[in-house]
């Protein structure tokens, strides 16, 4: 891995802690769900927790972060409390949205993490939307949103690219190519799956691929975007090769893909990968990345247990929070 | 007093609106153009490109964009030309804007106000004559208002300018060129708060938008017939004025429900199931309904005007449930 502006050591260890901690997280929820205590769907993302922590590390607070309903990575590296989250996937009167989401809604307003949405393709509208109120509003801010390869054949993909552009607004559609869409692989579904991010050429729209398993260079490039797009440029669109290491849910077994395949993209983990290159590089010692994961555990067995005690909601919530005028 | 016409009353209602800074327009065609309808006609001079914005057409990123800047503290007025075209923007209206609040447990906020206009009877055909207004009131999360006079589109529209939800306001077609008188002070018309636009003793007549006004002309026919018909607007279909229907119902004892869409999952049946909850025992007979016909709308003029609700259909409702 050669580095063009390497990051502190700080940061690099930060890097291993966040992808770490959603790793775990996630790890620890998917046993939940064995044992009943999530239910729904639960989407994973482990395999791909470089790209949300490689890119959300390039935002300053302002900056809204809005994606799709594989979203605890992204809620995760935007400043969720993980004990929330949790609590929000047990459905408790805790969690994020007072157990009314559920793993496919996170929100944090306050972090500006604006919401996993779950229908494909339908939070590009919304970063659309919010990337103008920053620009209207003369704010110094832009919108992060995140996408599945799956939504590049929904309409709203090429609506919202199209306004983006036209009144260059300051947002980043951040593709996350992990090549299928539930169960069907992006060759079966798109003409133009092979280069994904050239679509944006049909929009003026400035477009890169990136390595989305490499968490230092989905950070220098996302970085790279930001500049441009704060120094007034307009839209960018960001592709990350990568691939999900669990089924599209907890319910699926993924029976579509295959075994060689599978085992291919694993030697690419992008943790194990950086952790090695950390400590081959001489950054870290196996000591200190030890050490960060023993305190990643005691977060996530923190989190489980607030999420176990925690209350459900009263009955009375049911109709809370439907309208906010009378 | 003043009398002015329903699309001055928009007009006026949407200058009103600019006076804040955190409300602009968007939308197919209201710039240069004017707006379909007219509404905007010369906005685009006075408050400039930033607050008057064309868009593409593309109904669902416009009222997407619309919601995502609402939750961005914005209070965005998104005109969707028909409401035959709000089929395009669903997903973002009723997936996303309707629900952002609970599924964010109340940390969402999003004020987007949807003008959209319905209404057939303009000879434009089958995908341009629709009234799905109703649709959008079986929604929970979202406001949804049908003005039916000047007076009431200018209070109303000041009603949802307050409001801290997305709103579907919805314009009748045929009634842009309608007059009625509009004090120069300032009002509002409340949501939830029905008009009785016509006190009777006989009959109850409930309807919104024009039906309200061939409801006024049928009870006008009735009076010389010797029935006296009480006639109630409903003004916004969410919220509802289940009190002011019932308590009617209850003193009249009959009652016909209006509506221009079609029979089947009509929003009047939701109008007779609260009659029929609330107000069973004072009825001296069966509520009828009075809907558009359940056919996609002709083209040819006569075929049109025959599947749109008039006052004759109307007289004949009540009539019957009269048993006349």
């Amino acid at each position: 891995m050669k580095l063009q502006n390497a990051p502190e050591k700080n940061q690099l260890l930060d890097f291993y802690r966040q992808m770490f901690l959603i790793r775990r997280f996630e790890e620890r929820a998917a046993e939940q769900y064995t044992l009943g205590n999530i239910r729904g769907f639960l989407h994973l993302y482990i395999g791909e927790e470089a790209i949300a922590v490689g890119a959300i590390s390039t935002l300053m607070l302002q900056d809204y972060v809005v994606t799709h309903y594989r979203d605890h990575g992204h809620a995760l590296a935007k400043g969720m409390d993980p004990s929330v989250v949790m609590a929000e996937l047990f459905g408790k009167a805790t969690g994020s949205s007072k157990g009314k989401g559920g793993s496919m809604h996170l929100f944090d307003i306050g972090k500006r993490f604006m919401g996993g949405y779950a229908i494909v393709g339908g939070q590009l509208p919304l970063a659309v939307g919010l990337a103008l109120a920053s620009k209207y509003k003369c704010e110094d801010s832009l919108t992060l949103c995140f996408l599945g390869d799956g939504a590049i054949s929904e309409g709203e993909f090429h609506e919202s690219l199209n306004l983006a552009s036209l009144w260059k607004l300051p947002v980043i559609f951040f593709v996350e190519n992990n090549l299928y869409g539930m169960g069907a692989s992006v060759e079966q579904t798109l003409v133009f799956h092979d280069e994904i991010y050239k679509f944006a050429q049909a929009y003026k729209m400035p477009a890169v691929r990136v390595d989305g398993m490499n968490v230092v260079q989905v950070m220098e490039v996302t970085n790279k975007a930001v500049e441009s797009v704060r120094e007034g440029g307009g839209p960018y669109l960001i592709e990350a090769m990568t691939y999900r290491f669990r089924g599209h849910s907890m319910a699926d077994p993924s029976e579509y893909r295959n075994k060689s395949e599978e085992e291919r993209w694993r030697k690419k983990d992008p943790i194990l990968s950086f952790s090695k290159w950390l400590i081959d590089e001489k950054i870290a010692s196996k000591k200190e990345l030890d050490q960060i994961e023993q305190e990643i555990e005691k977060i996530v067995d923190n989190a489980v247990q607030f999420a176990d005690e925690s209350p459900f909601p009263e009955p009375a919530a049911l109709y809370e929070d439907v309208y906010g005028s009378k | 007093m003043a009398q002015i016409t329903y699309r001055e009353a928009m007009s006026r209602a949407l200058r009103e609106a600019l006076k804040d800074e955190r409300v602009f327009i968007m939308g197919e065609d209201i710039g240069s153009y004017g707006g379909a309808y007219a509404v905007t006609k010369g906005f685009l001079e006075e408050y400039g490109g930033e607050r008057i914005r064309e868009t593409p057409i593309s109904e669902s990123v416009i009222s997407g964009a619309g919601a995502g800047a609402a939750i961005a503290g914005l209070r965005p007025i998104v005109e969707l030309m028909t409401i035959n075209f709000s089929f395009l923007a669903m997903d973002q209206i009723i997936n996303h804007a309707a629900k952002v609040r609970y599924m964010s447990g109340g940390q969402l906020t999003c004020p987007l106000i949807v003008r959209t206009v319905t209404g057939g009877g303009a000879s434009v055909g089958a995908t341009h004559s629709q009234s799905l207004e109703g649709w959008f009131a079986s929604v929970p999360g979202l406001r949804v208002v049908v003005p039916s006079t000047p007076y009431d589109a200018l209070g109303l529209f000041r009603s949802s300018l307050q409001q801290e939800d997305p709103v579907i306001f919805v314009e009748h077609a045929l009634l842009y060129s309608s007059r009625g008188e509009v004090p120069d002070e300032q009002y509002v018309v409340p949501f939830g708060k029905a008009d009785i636009k016509r006190i009777g003793t006989d009959v109850t007549i409930v309807a919104y938008a024009r039906m309200s006004m061939v409801a006024m002309r049928a009870a006008e026919d009735l009076e010389s017939r010797g029935i006296s018909a009480e006639v109630i607007d409903l003004r916004t279909l969410s919220p509802l004025d289940g009190d002011t229907v019932a308590e009617s119902v209850r003193k009249t004892n009959h009652a016909v429900v209006v509506e221009e869409t079609w029979y089947t999952g009509g929003f009047g049946a939701t109008v007779v199931g609260l009659i029929q909850e609330r107000a069973f025992d004072y009825l001296n007979a069966p509520v009828a309904r009075v809907a558009g016909s359940e056919v996609p709308m002709p083209y040819s003029r006569y075929l049109e005007q025959a599947s749109i609700p008039n006052e004759n259909r109307i007289i004949q409702a009540v009539e019957s449930t009269l048993g006349r």
